[in-house]
């Protein structure tokens, strides 16, 4: 039998495949890399779209924005996805990686891909956007830069699932996978499917745009691209949950108020989530109401009832923990007591309350069949996925990787000070400039746009006064966010490259605790409402949760109302 | 949870939900299937029925 | 055991719900119930809906049926353009197509009376803003859409693209131009 090297990290106890360690290692520094890169970009963005700044000419206004969406929306979140795959499975399952070699030919077609792709795109003549909707061409290696990367994210994916099935045969846990291992299933399943519509749609609009193909369907491909389109930020949701449950975990050594719930919900997410990709079509000419309807609500909102219960049972669990610890007074002492400090923690509740009140809510309302009206295309919809992929997904990718700063990467964390006020920095900003946006969208300004003065047109269009502020307040909002996320890079990379190393030992051996057994749960007597409030075992989340809903229902009427306010149409 | 609630031997039997969430497979078939027919397969039937205009 | 850990319990559906969980559970089960139900009771009783009525079409037959309307029923030009503003007939169907940066023709409605507006695009995607109504529909060259809209609002109204066309998009500007009828 061959031997696997294995080692224990002393701080968390977490083991290491050493093969699978390098694969987190290099996924996780391209992530980095890709963030960096998108970042730059958004920096000129963000000052072209403030309209006392407007930085650059149309030309590389629209090329730094299609540069800007494929590297953070694909390259960062999916390079960082497959390391939080094999974190998932290998680690935390305490088993082998299936087939490393592989999954090494999956990471250098990634790289492949992101890079003639991004070639493509600085070669000016791929300026069309992330969606590049036909028919408007693009160099052929955009797509193929696309295709490329999605074959290696799937054969990442298939790795993963190889790794289950290697420690379910090696017997290396006893009953179910983790909970947090269950949420990385469910990002990677979605992943395959969206992976599965990019092939769909990427390789014929290749072979077009090559001349092999006459013609592609305007309509056609919108339904297939978006479910390859929003799928993929689907990917994200499934992952970046799974990340947050994984944070209580770490940090308060939270378990799951009850494995069933938070289980099922992942399940709802896994059959009804990638359905929303119906979002993008609410006023497409074609498609029936009844598709639109049933599309977009994920089949009665069964998936933002997932999210919803996700939302209660992460910082539930949280706060059982804390009282648990005896933080027991008030509703609220846990939460005050929580390491605000610690930017693990910080981040992840910040991605949390962000994705929650700005990016789900508005979720909902702008796919909303008819709301969709006064929404669709506006800037409004970019405020929106700011606050689900940068504030949710990106910002809870960096709390996680805080932790594995020192876990993974043996490194003590560059600049500590400034690592505890990253995720505020980061954080509040955005979540101002996701606000200000959607307050922009509101008023009609256009995503996508590269003047809302309209100069040069034959016909004008002056926007309210507000409408210029908001914008402007983009601007400086954004500059401030990018601030943030500069100063991630810059701990990340100076910790990963030249960090002081981590003194404690942690060498590579065989695996000593093959066999994670588990043990009962201690349960207070009367079980852990005792800890809580009118019997309830977390009543401070659960009076969140309400504000959270009375907040949704409010926005919600609101959108009716201003909705009911425009031109009759049928 | 106790095993000495039941009499017999024999372990107790898994519920057929917790199943189901256990085979990553069978959830992986449901992924693909339920979006693949409900939005794909149903939107595209729409989009190839749409008449001709006059 | 915690959420990076195998569950504790090797049967753990069998586990009783929270109360937290339970309460939440039905409280946000009935929530995604009412806005779910909320749309097709809109489709019933509120008065924005899109009829989904469309057809299959072609830049050019979509361009003849455009320019048809242009002949009958122009009644002046505008910019030094000479776009056509047109006044079709209340309840008429209107075309209103769009191009490579331009919506044309300049269309002059009355405020209260009820069109049939068809919509297509001679080339690329293009994004019908309305503004400042605000209604915003997609436009896609090969599909005719059909919306039927009552504008309640006199004044003028700006068509602005609002999906990527290229680099001329931010000059693609239109109008609808709203008069008091009655007259």
């Amino acid at each position: 039998m061959k031997t696997e090297l294995f080692r224990t990290c002393p701080e968390s106890g977490l083991q290491f495949h050493k093969p699978a360690e390098n694969l987190m290692r290099i996924h996780a520094v391209l992530a980095v890399v890709m963030l960096l890169i998108g970042g730059l970009s958004a920096l000129a963005v963000t000052l072209t779209r403030w309209p006392a700044v407007h930085l650059l000419p149309a030309d590389k206004f629209y090329q730094l924005l299609t540069f800007h969406g494929v590297n953070m929306l694909i390259f960062w979140i999916i390079f960082f996805e497959i390391a939080v795959l094999y974190f998932c499975s290998s680690t935390l399952l305490k088993v082998r990686l299936a087939t490393p070699r592989i999954a090494w030919i999956g990471f250098f077609l990634m790289v492949a891909g992101a890079v003639v792709n991004n070639l493509a795109v600085f070669g000016g003549n791929a300026s069309v956007m992330m969606t590049s909707y036909v028919p408007m061409p693009a160099n052929p290696n955009f797509y193929l830069g696309l295709i490329l990367f999605a074959v290696g994210a799937l054969i990442g994916c298939f790795v993963f699932l190889g790794t289950l099935v290697i420690a379910k045969e090696e017997k290396t846990y006893e009953g179910s996978i983790p909970l947090v291992t269950f949420g990385a299933l469910t990002a990677c399943i979605i992943a395959i499917f969206t992976i599965a519509m990019g092939a769909v749609i990427l390789i014929p609009t290749y072979m077009w745009s090559m001349g092999w193909i006459s013609h592609i369907d305007a309509a056609m491909y919108r339904l297939i691209w978006w479910a390859f389109g929003h799928s993929s930020q689907q990917i994200n949701v499934a992952a970046h949950v799974s990340v947050w449950y994984a944070i209580a975990a770490i940090v308060f050594g939270a378990k799951p108020l009850s494995e069933k719930v938070s289980r099922t919900a992942f399940v709802l997410y896994i059959a009804f989530l990638q359905l929303a990709s119906a979002h993008h079509l609410l006023v497409d000419p074609g498609l029936s109401s009844t598709w639109k309807i049933f599309n977009t609500s994920y089949a009665m909102y069964l998936a933002v009832l997932a999210s919803m219960i996700h939302g209660l049972t992460v910082p539930g669990s949280i706060e059982v923990a804390q009282r648990s610890k005896g933080y027991t007074k008030g509703l609220f002492e846990w939460l005050r007591k929580a390491p605000w400090g610690n930017p693990v923690f910080s981040g992840m509740f910040i991605s949390l309350i962000g994705f929650g009140f700005l990016g789900g809510i508005s979720g909902v309302v702008m796919g909303t069949e008819q709301i969709n009206i006064i929404i669709h295309n506006t800037i409004y919809v970019p405020g929106h996925f700011h606050a689900t992929v940068v504030i949710g997904t990106t910002l809870a990718f960096m709390s996680l990787t805080y932790f594995l700063i020192p876990v993974l990467f043996r490194r003590q964390v560059f600049l500590p000070g400034l690592a505890k006020w990253q995720p505020y920095i980061f954080g509040i900003s955005m979540m101002v400039f996701t606000l200000v946006m959607m307050g922009a969208g509101t008023l009609g300004v256009e995503r996508r746009h590269w003047d809302m003065a309209f100069t040069d047109a034959a016909l004008g269009f002056d926007y309210p006064a507000s409408a210029y502020t908001l914008m402007g307040l983009v601007g400086l909002s954004g500059t401030a966010a990018i601030v943030g996320g500069a100063i991630f890079v810059l701990i990340t990379v100076v910790s990963v490259f030249f960090g002081k190393r981590v003194e404690s030992e942690s060498n590579y051996g065989t695996a000593t605790t093959r066999l994670l057994k588990a043990e009962p749960t201690i349960t207070p007597a009367g079980g852990h409402e005792a800890a809580g409030k009118f019997g309830f075992a977390a009543p401070g989340t659960f009076a969140m949760a309400i504000f959270f809903l009375a907040v949704f229902v409010v926005y919600y009427a609101v959108n009716w109302k201003y909705l009911a306010s425009v031109w009759p149409m049928s | 949870m106790n095993q000495e609630t039941t009499d017999t031997k024999q372990p107790e039997r898994v519920p057929i939900m917790q199943r189901i969430i256990d085979n990553p497979f069978l959830l992986l078939f449901i992924g693909v299937v339920v979006p693949t027919v409900f939005y794909v397969v149903w939107g595209i039937m729409e989009l190839v029925t749409i008449p001709l205009a006059n | 055991m915690t959420s990076i850990q195998p569950p504790a319990e090797a049967i753990w559906w069998k586990q009783p719900l929270d109360r937290v969980e339970g309460t939440w559970i039905a409280i946000a089960l009935v929530w995604s119930l009412i806005m779910f139900v909320m749309m097709p009771v809109w489709h019933i009783y509120g008065k924005q809906n899109l009829s989904n009525e469309a057809y299959r079409t072609t830049a050019s037959a979509f361009q003849a049926k455009t320019q048809a309307m242009v002949d009958q029923y122009t009644v002046r030009t505008m910019t030094d353009q000479q776009i056509p503003v047109v006044k079709p007939p209340p309840g008429s169907d209107v075309y209103l197509l769009g191009r490579l940066w331009q919506w044309w023709p300049i269309l002059e409605l009355e405020k209260g009376q009820t069109y049939r507006l068809h919509i297509s695009s001679m080339d690329w995607q293009h994004g019908f803003s309305l503004q400042p109504q605000n209604i915003n529909l997609q436009v896609l060259p090969g599909y005719e859409m059909v919306v039927t809209i009552t504008p309640d609002t006199s004044g003028d109204q700006t068509i602005i693209c609002n999906e990527y066309c290229g680099i001329g998009h931010h000059t693609m500007v239109g109008k609808i131009l709203v008069t008091e009828g009655g007259s």
